[in-house]
């Protein structure tokens, strides 16, 4: 049961969206900007970014949306995904692309945990200024939203294929001007 | 020194704000609905829970600006600030205040920390669910800001009486984006 009152047919971050609306139109704009607008990381790599993040601080909604717009982006198989956002060293990824989601998992932690080598390391393997700012802010953004979904308590729906299922639709409306209620 | 070339020579929050715009109109925007809009908490309380959040990260630029802009907008009792910082409550703010607070800390330290009787806590105090609400992403948003800012290795300002007037820019300005100047 969600900690205050939103409408109850609304999980996750959805229901907060109408609960405080002049919130969750800049929490949108910025999701637009960092995920989706014009970038050499591609909508793929940042999603799975974002699963990662989700994956590590165990939001459930968060994690199983963003991890099925990444397999619709990267048309790569959902249940594949368990693997590579729990163990994105091991999984089938460039190694700038890995680099990064070292930095990532750093900043789930804390600000203060990255190290300079995992910048330079990531730099080594062809990563820009560009795509380490914003490896970060994603990661940031989702130690936010993931905060923010479950220090509510909002309802997760347990199935994972409402989420499978609402990847191609969420992927086409994007973020920027999302309405929570569909 | 930061880890990326951020092509300015500001601190903090404000350097990357200055090097990816298109990102920090947003979170500023942000920013100035919770901190500065309308509320029944006030904009000292709120400052207040921004800096509190801060300390717990560890992040001394947003710690320290935040601090300043609370201990202006407490006036005669800025006291309750160092108090905060260092204990996380104070007799100075109301019961309700100090719930909060503690609502604010278990957010910090995960989404997942808060449980029902935290929240029943607030609501026996007084709380309303859009004071609930804004507290949890008051806390979740300077989760972010402390990460960003920590996470990219941003300089810190060589005086530190530069907060102080950090601080009063900040209440006067609300949090409104400027491109070509500090912002």
């Amino acid at each position: 049961m969600t900690y205050i009152h939103v409408p109850d047919n609304l999980p996750g971050i959805r229901g907060l969206m109408v609960f405080r609306p002049d919130t969750a139109k800049h929490l949108n704009q910025l999701a637009e900007e960092l995920l989706r607008s014009e970038n050499s990381l591609t909508r793929g790599e940042r999603e799975l970014i974002a699963t990662h993040v989700s994956y590590l601080n165990d939001c459930f909604y968060c994690q199983h949306a963003h991890q099925a717009l990444a397999g619709y982006y990267l048309a790569c198989d959902f249940e594949k995904l368990d693997e590579v956002k729990a163990n994105p060293d091991q999984a089938n990824l460039s190694d700038r692309m890995k680099a990064l989601l070292k930095i990532a998992g750093s900043v789930q932690k804390g600000g203060l945990q990255v190290t300079p080598d995992q910048i330079e390391k990531a730099k080594a393997e062809g990563a820009t200024d560009r795509e380490i700012h914003d490896t970060v802010l994603i990661a940031a953004a989702f130690c936010m939203f993931n905060r923010y979904v479950d220090g509510l308590g909002t309802e997760a729906p347990l199935d994972r294929e409402f989420y499978k299922n609402r990847a191609e639709a969420r992927a086409n409306e994007g973020y920027a001007n999302y309405n929570p209620e569909n | 020194m930061p880890y990326i070339n951020l092509e300015n020579k500001l601190t903090g929050i404000r350097s990357l704000v200055k090097y990816r715009p298109e990102t920090g109109r947003h979170l500023y925007a942000l920013v100035r609905v919770l901190l500065t809009g309308p509320s029944t908490l006030s904009k000292g309380e709120r400052e207040l829970i921004a800096a509190f959040v801060s300390s717990r990260n560890g992040c001394m630029f947003c710690t320290e600006s935040h601090a300043s802009a609370a201990r202006i907008l407490f006036e005669s009792e800025q006291e309750v600030v160092d108090e905060v910082l260092e204990n996380g409550t104070s007799e100075i703010l109301s019961i309700k205040m100090n719930s909060l607070l503690q609502l604010a800390g278990k957010v910090q330290v995960s989404g997942k920390e808060v449980r029902s009787e935290d929240i029943e806590r607030a609501k026996g105090c007084g709380a309303t669910d859009l004071e609930i609400h804004d507290v949890v992403l008051i806390s979740a948003v300077f989760s972010l800001f402390n990460r960003y800012v920590d996470g990219l290795g941003t300089s810190l300002p060589e005086n530190s009486a530069d907060f102080e007037e950090m601080g009063h820019f900040m209440i006067s300005n609300e949090y409104k984006f400027h491109l070509n100047s500090n912002p």
